[in-house]
């Protein structure tokens, strides 16, 4: 429905704002746009009502390029609910929401009456409200005014620049399951702005997270928990909802450094290598690290008197290992399956570069829900 | 000769002289305002000319009015359209200046709101910038009328009638009274007027922004 090829937008004072974003939008869908303050999200937006034209790269609606429409006509087939409300405070509150189409010549007699449903539909009576001024009203009145005012001419398409941030949490709540509701009956695309993280998880259908004019992920909710792109996104995404979200950590900060011994070790240091770290198993590796097999205190126990043997001689080779880019849900289910005390991490080159341990994984899970 | 029966012996004077002033004031307030207020508008567009062309205004006005209006003999000749001419200069740096920094002033948001909603610039202009800015164009309207129907007392001098001449008549036959029959009633219109437009800036602004300030 809405495509970004390669755009780029650099303001006259020289201010990088985007820098070569590409997605799509598909038709029907509930798209938010997250990121801190100043990463390019506004801008983003208003080059889709082509309030900001692109420096480089196009913008594709319906499969038209936008740069070739007329720009009058293409903002009435979108709705916008402005950032910072925007009501003219000179129009009563129904000459604002009925703007738009009476700018498109509609009927004035349906849409005077449809001003009046979308106002009971957000919770203001239109009695009282209708012809009052936008200074009448309170900051969250307004905002809600500001939103039903994209919808009155019906567009196939609303952007949303953070349209219910003044709003107290129990009525954003409510026009949150609103738009929800909304969105599910009449199927409009709604791009969304945002910076509450909560607000993108409950109504997104995808989430697009951004950085300094840059897309850094663009994924469901549900994947942007379970496989945060990067350090800025868990960060922004918050240890807190990672959590709360039942997503495991990565392996990588649950494994332990393993206690390691070369394959021609003699059995008698090995023990003592044992006791020395309070280890039962010893990681058998050879050159360039490689992981060579796990040679347990038993099986030492069990050949000792064999003083020419070595740890190769004894170690078992066949064991699971799992590689370091997998989730922590694999390794679980690995050790589980297999009983096995002892996973070994290795890296894609096979290099052992760390270690799972069933006291280790109990850790993970007493700070995830001990606390809780 | 007391104040009272001047009046009433003059009656028919003072009625011409207050037409021909109301005359003076309303064709030159006319003319400064549908010069003025486009004036005003076209230099919001282009803003970096703005600060020369309000100066070039300001120094018109400057000029000393009887100086303004002796400057139109040579060119104009005596008359009612000098006169006017020379009030209408006078009165449009006002009216310019306040539909300047008016429609400049207007909030930011609203006009994107607008061209966001899908105006045309026209219809932001109409719909959303002279309706925020009336309050100060009419402020400036106010200032220049109140202005020309000051200046236009001196519009006599040079041939165009009005409230003057009983003035002026007044200070050639040393009449203190003369001199009153005509200022009492320049000085009563200046105010009356002033009150009036005062109330009409009021009913202008926008209801919602009345309690802001
Ligand atoms: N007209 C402009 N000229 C120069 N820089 C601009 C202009 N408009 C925006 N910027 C800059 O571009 C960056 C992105 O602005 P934008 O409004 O898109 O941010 P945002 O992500 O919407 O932030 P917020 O969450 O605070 O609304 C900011 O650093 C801003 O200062
Ligand atoms: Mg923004």
């Amino acid at each position: 429905m809405i495509r970004f090829q390669e755009v780029s937008k650099v303001f006259p004072d020289g201010f990088k704002a985007l820098d070569n974003i590409t997605f799509h939008i598909d038709e029907g869908e509930l798209f938010v746009l997250i990121g801190p303050s100043g990463c390019g999200k506004t801008t983003t937006m208003k080059m889709i009502n082509r309030l900001i034209e692109p420096t480089k790269g196009k913008i594709w609606i319906a499969d038209k390029d936008i740069s070739k429409e007329n720009p009058v006509e293409l903002r009435r087939s979108i709705g916008y609910v402005i950032q910072h409300i925007g009501l003219l405070p000179h129009m009563t509150i129904g000459e604002n929401v009925a703007l738009v189409p009476k700018l498109k010549k509609m009927d004035a007699a349906k849409y005077q009456k449809r001003v009046d449903e979308l106002l009971s539909l957000v919770g203001l009576d239109p009695s009282i409200y209708r012809d009052r001024y936008p200074a009448e009203l309170s900051g969250g009145q307004q905002q809600r005014v500001g939103v039903i005012r994209a919808l009155a001419a019906e567009p196939p398409i609303i952007l949303m620049d953070e349209p219910f941030s003044a709003l107290d949490p129990i009525s954003r709540e409510q026009l949150q399951d609103e738009l929800i509701r909304l969105q599910q009956e009449i199927k409009k695309t709604i791009v969304f702005v945002t910076h509450d993280m909560d607000e993108a998880l409950k109504i997104a259908d995808r989430i697009c997270i951004m950085q300094k004019g840059k897309v850094v992920q663009l994924d469901s909710p549900e994947h942007v928990l379970r496989h945060p792109a990067n350090d800025f996104v868990r960060s922004f995404i918050g240890e807190e909802r990672l959590n709360a979200a039942g997503v495991l950590p990565d392996i990588e900060e649950v494994m332990l450094k393993p206690v390691t011994a070369g394959p021609n070790r003699g059995l008698a240091e090995s023990i003592k290598l044992m006791h020395k770290h309070r280890v039962d198993s010893l990681l058998v590796t050879g050159a360039n690290d490689a992981f060579l097999g796990i040679a347990k205190v038993w099986d030492i126990q069990q050949h000792y008197r064999e003083e020419e043997l070595t740890l190769k001689d004894i170690m078992t080779i066949d064991v699971p290992t799992i590689q370091i880019g997998r989730s922590l849900a694999e390794a679980i289910e690995l050790i589980s399956e297999n009983k096995v005390a002892y996973l070994p991490v290795l890296s894609d080159e096979e290099k052992l570069v760390g270690v799972i341990t069933r006291a280790s994984l109990v850790d993970v899970m007493a700070n995830k829900y001990g606390n809780a | 000769m007391d104040l009272f029966t001047i009046f009433q012996d003059r009656l028919p004077d003072i009625a011409t002289g207050f037409r021909e002033h109301l005359e003076l004031t309303f064709v030159s307030l006319f003319f400064a305002i549908i010069i003025g207020v486009p004036l005003g508008i076209i230099l919001t567009r282009y803003r970096k000319g703005a600060e020369a062309v309000i100066g070039v205004t300001a120094v018109a006005q400057t000029i000393p009015s009887l100086a303004l209006l002796g400057f139109m003999i040579p060119l104009m000749g005596i008359g009612f359209t000098p006169a006017v001419v020379a009030l209408t200069i006078y009165g449009l740096l006002p009216i310019v200046r306040n539909t300047y920094t008016g429609i400049v002033g207007v909030d930011q948001a609203a006009i994107e709101a607008g061209i966001g909603m899908g105006m045309t610039s026209g219809q932001v202009l109409y719909l959303v910038e002279i309706p925020l800015a009336l309050s100060v164009i009419m402020a400036g309207v106010r200032t220049s009328t109140v202005l020309i129907i000051g200046v236009a007392t001196l519009a006599s001098l040079i041939g165009a009638g009005g409230l003057g001449d009983m003035i002026f008549r007044g200070i050639a036959m040393s009449s203190n009274e003369l001199i009153l029959a005509g200022a009492m009633p320049a000085a009563v219109l200046a105010v009356i007027f002033d009150f009036l437009l005062k109330r009409l800036e009021v009913r202008v602004t926008p209801k919602g922004s009345r309690n802001k300030a």
